[in-house]
């Protein structure tokens, strides 16, 4: 038994992330090989080789995997899979894209976002936005599997794994990558912060949420929104928290002018001590707050950041 | 061109759905039911598209059993000019749901397959990617911004980091985020019209596909329950119950 793990890089750094989803591949069993596909990205290879629990890294660094179009990197880790029972990425934006193409190319399902695993081949989801939670078997003989980094907690990093370079540049020559356009931040990625704080149509504007950033510094806190913050243009897309967004469960989460929908509910009910900031006192998100406060968050931001 | 648009029937966004006592699904008896709202955002793409002269036809198909045609009905009534129904009473997997895509493709010859990128019960943010490979052609997911540029089409995706731009030969996938497009409310004379659309039923079984299932359910479970805390009176308080209580922060 062995599985193949995706790592999930920027050509420049290991993500966090890809620690929880070996410490999810662990628990399915079997010798661990970590792939490295991109372009110039030997810095990720060299911290791949101490991720815990890794046997072997393959590094594929190829200009045709530099910005890991799903076309080009589902050829690869298709051709790769023969020798392993489960392919395993991140439920992240990378993941989520190519890996579907993998499995439709090995004729298998996909397992997606799992929790917990059970077993070799029987998995833990949540479905309907993580008002149920499923608990699936495979009956393909390999696995293709998508991790939600939530549920798991990260090895660690004092490894020595061998590194294997492989010569592939499988280029399906039917896409093409125009241009990133990549929000810059300070703050701790979402994902990996140990805080967030969000706000939602509450916030009124762009702008208001700044009143956010005295609070974020202070608590070295990650910044995110409803979607409904989103969609008016406030911020941008990547800092969505919900069902259809980011997934975090942080040690604590202020959830500000945010009423609570199902949707966003999905995305943050994981975290281990909700605060909710809402005028509204009948706002369902009080129903998943350890402390509410009902107050108008004009008043509430700038006192709370002067009392930490 | 032609524009296909697969859609599926899911339990109404604002329904908080219960998982059932034995414990074997979710229960959906007397649920409320709709066109799953990614589905809903590429119709009105596609629409917009034939509306911007860009496309000629568009096509929605859904596989499920009667009941689908409701949705497909919703997708006529916003603009879609025929519908295909593939019948069955079978749970699929998406790896399925690509594989009978993909014979509608073959007989449709479609340049273009805007679909949802995830369906709001199973979560699963597959199809659109199987169908992809399945097909053989390049796709946009999570697209933010679509637009046909001769023989190519250029994809704005939601990504982690913010937003990629990518250049795909048609034909091609498409997968729809949020941000898309808001999809417009059918009128009532265009719910009339909808009703004398073409919409075509055919076997799943008619396509000669194995389509035995590749995963078992073995339960569902409703997730741990939070329970509600309490209310605070104070920021005061607030900071005091987080640090000496959750002992969160410092
Ligand atoms: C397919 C689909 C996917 C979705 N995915 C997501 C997702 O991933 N993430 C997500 O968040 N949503 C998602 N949604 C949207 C979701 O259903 C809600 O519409 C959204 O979360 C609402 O955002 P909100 O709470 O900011 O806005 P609202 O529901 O409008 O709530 C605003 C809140 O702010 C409070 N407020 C207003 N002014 C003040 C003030 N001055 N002081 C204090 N409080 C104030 C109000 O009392 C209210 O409770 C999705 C919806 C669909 C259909």
């Amino acid at each position: 038994m062995s599985v193949l793990v995706f790592a999930e890089h920027d050509n420049n750094q290991l993500k966090a992330d890809t620690l929880k989803t070996v410490a999810a591949a662990q628990a399915m069993g079997g010798e661990i090989h970590l792939l490295v596909a991109g372009h110039n990205c030997q810095a990720v290879a060299d911290a791949a080789s101490k991720v815990n629990g890794v046997a072997k890294v393959l590094v594929a660094d190829n200009a045709a995997y530099e910005h890991q179009l799903a076309e080009n990197v589902s050829l690869l880790v298709t051709e790769l899979a023969a020798d392993y029972d489960h392919i395993v990425a991140t439920a992240l934006t990378t993941g989520k894209n190519f890996m579907p193409r993998v499995a439709a190319l090995l004729d298998v399902a996909q397992i997606s976002d799992i929790i917990a695993v059970e077993s070799s081949d029987t998995f833990v989801r949540p479905i309907y936005a993580g008002n149920a939670i499923a608990t699936v078997q495979s009956l393909d003989s390999k696995k293709v599997i998508t991790v939600r980094p939530t549920g798991f907690d990260a090895v660690a990093t004092d490894g020595s794994a061998e590194v294997v370079a492989l010569d592939k540049a499988t280029d399906a020559g039917t896409s093409s990558h125009v241009n990133d356009e990549l929000s810059v931040s300070e703050r701790p990625d979402l994902g990996a912060a140990s805080v967030v704080i969000s706000g939602g149509r509450g916030m009124q504007n762009g702008d208001n949420f700044k009143l956010l950033d005295g609070i974020a510094d202070k608590l070295g806190a990650a910044i995110g929104a409803s979607r409904a913050a989103v969609d008016a243009g406030f911020v941008p897309n990547d800092m969505q928290v919900g069902q259809t967004g980011k997934i975090v469960a942080p040690d604590l989460y202020i959830a500000v002018g945010i009423s609570g929908a199902i949707q966003h509910l999905a995305g943050m009910k994981d975290s281990k001590i909700i605060v909710a900031i809402n005028k509204d006192a009948e706002a369902p998100i009080f129903q998943v707050a350890d402390y509410g406060i009902v107050a108008d968050l004009f008043d509430a931001l700038p006192e709370l950041e002067s009392k930490l | 061109m032609k524009v296909l648009v697969p859609i599926k029937r899911v339990i109404d966004y604002n329904v908080k759905v219960r998982v059932k006592a034995d414990n074997s699904n979710v229960d959906l008896a007397n649920v409320k039911m709709a066109i799953n709202p990614f589905c809903e955002i590429a119709v009105e793409e596609a629409v917009r598209l034939k509306e911007a002269g860009t496309a000629t036809e568009v096509i929605a198909v859904s596989i499920g059993d009667k009941s689908c045609q409701e949705q497909l009905r919703t997708a006529l009534a916003l603009g879609a000019d025929r519908a295909i129904q593939i019948d069955t009473d079978q749970n699929l997997d998406s790896l399925h749901v690509a594989k009978l895509l993909q014979k509608v493709v073959e007989e449709e010859q479609p340049q273009l397959v805007i679909l949802g990128k995830q369906s709001i019960d199973s979560d699963n943010n597959q199809t659109g990617q199987m169908l992809a490979a399945l097909t053989g052609m390049a796709q946009g997911t999570f697209a933010s911004a679509v637009n046909v540029d001769g023989e190519k089409v250029n994809v704005t995706r939601e990504v982690d980091g913010g937003l990629q731009t990518v250049a795909l030969n048609l034909p091609a996938i498409v997968t729809t985020d949020l941000r898309l497009n808001e999809p417009r409310y059918a009128s009532l004379p265009n719910i009339m019209k909808a009703k004398r659309k073409p919409l075509a039923v055919k076997p799943a079984a008619d396509f000669g596909l194995d389509l035995t299932a590749r995963t078992t359910l073995l339960k569902v479970t409703p997730p741990a329950e939070r329970q509600a805390g309490i209310v605070v009176e104070s920021i005061d308080e607030l900071v005091e119950k987080l640090k000496n209580e959750a002992k969160v922060i410092s």
